[in-house]
């Protein structure tokens, strides 16, 4: 081992600085609050700037990792975020919310001691700080080609694609079906992990670039894909999202105290409900929740319920502890913030009122069987193992689907067996001419990163084919 | 925003009407189709049927009962004020079709939904029989435009304040019981469509309501707006909000309309408190 190696590994890892459980279960404040510069540098440090960085391969849009990290190290924040910039627009929410122990940082060599150097963290501070330090500077933008784009939904695959044609030099309107924009980053993400105000700057940021964002558009209802290219749109990129909630299928889902995540997280988030009756959007204030599920979404909705003053929440969910999807930190944070998990259990069926109001679950436990097709052991109900867990609010995050409001009303455009928009994984072009799509309504229901990263690829092919042709 | 060009009280100021510009919206939109409201930042999403729209001036009207904070709120909106935020057209069209002699039955603000629905049905040659209720005279609406609208028109009041007194279902089963009716169509309060799908059950003649679950999206993301019909869970803001009036579970909806009623209270009295 070299003598710089070892003096950079008896560096720690730099932890995160983060508001006190017992103090942020109750407030919907920001819980990781963001290295110092002074730690930044000193996080920074730790990075071995390996020839062959193994991080960049772990990461879907392969961020030049080493590059701006040693950018942070020797203090040039300027020229950090300006790296970062050329592989992804938006590392304020990138450094945030990736599954980074799975991606990038999964992949750091310093990981085999189980302390990879802190890539999330690092991408954040220097966004934030480009962000806090703001100089007002836009990327140059290409001569008009006078080609317009539509771009359907605001979420990251849309904000990409936007922000990459918009400096080539065509002219891009957004249009979101909410009347906000940002897509899941501001109606799903709660503030506590992604605050609103980072999101409405990078949408501020596209708009000061010339994109038209459009709210209130429900395309597929006010207007349709067919009729954007009648109005003149040379290309249309669709990115709306698999926004269509699951539900568990059981008796008595339809009691009063039983919402999707989507419903109960866009109350909370988009409508801000937490303040009601301050805003006017109410939201139930349960007092013993249960979320189902154990991905993001259940973790975000089960923290949420916490901060709205539950006296207990209860994640449960049918698999074991390894199988968990959510990111690692949420379920740290969610543990900490002292939600109980219930694993090995499956709800089998809702109990009532005579107001049609949820009193409670009947559940059974389950064991791990033979591996299913996912690799994964599938649960099997043990018989016999029936109880009851008293509730008044449950929380459905089980997944979600393709929502067909679009789809539907779209012809000669092929979509899956489940509904999802059939797309080339290269270039993003679908079926229809003139019609690309990417991220979560192509893929079903996955990250951040890939949705941006697919509408980055496609932003490509749009701008070839609006150069070159189809 | 959304101007107001028009505003018009009703029924003693506790229905308002609202011409509102919307030009995308009104170039789309087909009766019985919905828009999502929200007045301003904090406000609620709200959903209110298209009672009618006027495509080359680029509006559309909207007539709501004034029932709880949002709407008290949107009553304090005169003309040049505007909305923040007007989403649609949503929802499924009614599905209008020539068949003969056609009902169509309106309670309370449901006879503003109606009213379109009636006059299309008129228009493509059924010959239609209106019948609309109110508690008292004081509260009935749309008298003048659902008599042109129909063929026939019978009026009733709970009170026998005007026209005839009593029920509307007890009308419709008059003109069950002497004309060849091949299909209903109501709108209005929970009960009062689940009477009429009651009666029209005996009958045998297909009838279709429009059903008015709480709603925030209007898209099909959330799942709040789901009801059951034949069994089913359907979402009523993509999947109706029209639906088969012998399948659905109305004691169902009317439960889950209750969801919120304390934090709704709380929040219409503090504004009443705050507007005096
Ligand atoms: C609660 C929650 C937590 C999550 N946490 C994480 C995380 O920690 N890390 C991570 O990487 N990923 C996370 N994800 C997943 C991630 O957010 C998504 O994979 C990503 O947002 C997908 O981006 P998108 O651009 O494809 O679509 P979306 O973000 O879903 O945006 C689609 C947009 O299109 C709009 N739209 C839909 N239909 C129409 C229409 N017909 N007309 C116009 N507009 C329309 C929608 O309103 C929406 O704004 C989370 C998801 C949720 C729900
Ligand atoms: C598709 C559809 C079309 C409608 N069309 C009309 C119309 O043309 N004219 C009209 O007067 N009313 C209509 N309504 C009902 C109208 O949306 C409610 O009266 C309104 O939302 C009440 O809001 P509020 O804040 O004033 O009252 P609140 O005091 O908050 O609520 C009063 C009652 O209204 C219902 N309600 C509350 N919030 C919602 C919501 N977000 N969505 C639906 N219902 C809610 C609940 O049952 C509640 O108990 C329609 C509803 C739907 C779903
Ligand atoms: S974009 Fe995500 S995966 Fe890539 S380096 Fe940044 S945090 Fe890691
Ligand atoms: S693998 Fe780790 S140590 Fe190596 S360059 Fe990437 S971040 Fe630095
Ligand atoms: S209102 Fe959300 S799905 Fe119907
Ligand atoms: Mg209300």
């Amino acid at each position: 081992m070299s003598e710089k190696k070892a003096r950079k590994e008896t560096v720690s890892r730099q932890a995160m600085p983060e508001q006190a459980p017992e103090i942020r279960r109750r407030n919907f404040a920001e819980v990781p609050t963001g290295y110092t510069a002074e730690t930044a540098v000193i996080e920074a440090g730790r990075c071995l700037q390996c020839k062959k960085p193994s991080c960049v391969e772990g990461c879907p849009v392969n961020v030049d990792i080493p590059g701006f990290i040693a950018r942070i190290a020797e203090g040039d924040f300027k020229g950090a975020i300006r790296n970062l910039w050329t592989r992804n627009s938006l590392p304020a929410v990138c450094g945030r919310v990736c599954p980074q122990e799975i991606q990038c940082e999964g992949q750091c060599v310093l990981n085999k001691k189980g302390a990879p150097v802190a890539i999330g963290n690092l991408e954040r501070f220097a966004a934030d700080w480009a962000r806090e330090n703001n100089t007002g500077e836009l990327p140059p933008r290409k001569a008009s080609t006078g080609k317009k784009i539509a771009v359907v939904g605001s979420g990251p695959s849309g904000l990409t694609v936007a922000g990459d044609l918009i400096v080539k030099g065509h002219e891009v309107t957004v249009m979101e079906a909410f009347h906000k924009p940002g897509g899941v980053l501001v109606y799903g993400i709660p503030e506590f992990r992604l605050p609103k105000a980072i999101v409405a700057h990078e949408v501020d940021f596209l708009e000061r670039l010339g994109v038209h964002v459009a709210c209130n558009m429900v395309v597929g209802r006010t207007v349709t894909v067919d009729e954007l290219f009648q109005e003149g749109y040379d290309a249309v990129y669709v990115g709306v999202g698999a926004g269509l909630p699951r539900f568990m299928n059981i008796p008595g889902e339809n009691l009063i105290g039983i919402l999707s995540a989507n419903e109960y997280l866009t109350r909370a988030n988009l409508m801000k409900a937490y303040k009601f009756p301050e805003v006017d959007t109410p939201i139930p204030m349960g007092k013993n929740v249960v979320v189902l599920g154990a991905g993001n979404v259940a973790m975000d909705a089960a923290r949420t319920a916490m901060r709205l003053g539950a006296d207990s929440v209860k994640i449960v969910y049918r698999r074991s502890r390894d199988e968990m999807p959510a990111r690692t930190a949420e379920i740290h944070h969610a543990e900490e913030e002292g939600i109980e998990f219930f694993l090995l259990t499956n709800p089998v069926q809702y109990l009532g009122n005579d107001q049609g109001r949820l009193t409670g679950m009947e559940c059974l436990k389950m064991e791990l069987g033979e591996p299913d097709d996912s690799g994964r052991r599938r649960p099997v109900p043990i018989s016999g193992s029936n109880f009851e867990m008293a509730c008044d609010l449950v929380i459905v995050a089980v997944g979600s689907g393709a929502n067909p409001l679009l789809t539907q009303s779209t012809e000669d455009m092929t979509l899956n067996r489940w509904g999802y928009i059939a797309a080339d994984p290269e270039t993003g072009k679908t079926t229809k001419r003139g019609v690309w799509a990417g991220g979560d309504i192509v893929t079903g229901a996955a990250t951040v990163i890939l949705a941006m990263g697919a509408g980055r690829k496609a932003a490509d092919s749009i701008h070839e084919y609006l150069t070159w042709g189809w | 925003m959304f101007e107001i060009v028009k505003r018009e009280e009703m029924a003693g100021g506790t229905v308002i009407l609202n011409e509102i510009a919307a030009p995308l919206i009104a170039r789309k939109a087909k009766p019985g189709q919905f828009v999502i409201i929200k007045a301003n930042e904090e406000g609620e999403r709200i959903p209110l049927t298209m009672a009618d729209t006027d495509p080359d001036k680029g509006t559309i009207t909207i007539i709501y009962m004034v029932v709880g904070k949002s709407t008290a709120l949107f009553k304090t909106l005169n003309v040049g004020d505007g909305y923040q935020d007007v989403i649609g057209p949503l929802g499924k069209a009614t599905h209008l079709e020539k068949q003969g002699t056609v009902v169509c039955v309106g309670g309370g603000t449901g006879i503003a939904v109606l009213h379109p629905i009636t006059r299309a049905l008129k228009e493509i040659g059924n010959r239609v029989i209106g019948i609309i209720g109110a508690r008292n005279r004081d509260l009935l609406i749309l008298e003048d435009k659902m008599r042109s609208a129909s063929n026939e028109l019978h009026v009733c009041t709970d009170d026998g304040s005007y026209g005839r007194p009593g029920f509307v279902t007890e009308a419709l089963k008059e003109i069950l019981e002497k004309e060849d009716v091949r299909q209903v169509v109501a709108i209005g309060p929970v009960p009062m469509m689940k009477f009429v799908s009651g009666i029209t059950a005996e009958y045998n003649v297909p009838t279709l309501v429009s059903l008015n679950p709480i709603m925030v999206d209007g898209t099909g993301m959330c799942g709040g707006c789901r009801v059951t019909v034949g069994g089913e869970t359907r979402f009523a803001c993509v999947d109706g909000p029209e639906f088969d009036g012998h399948k659905v579970d109305y004691d169902e909806l009317m439960k889950r309309l209750q969801a919120y009623s304390e934090d709704e209270r709380r929040c219409y009295n503090d504004f009443c408190r705050m507007e005096q």
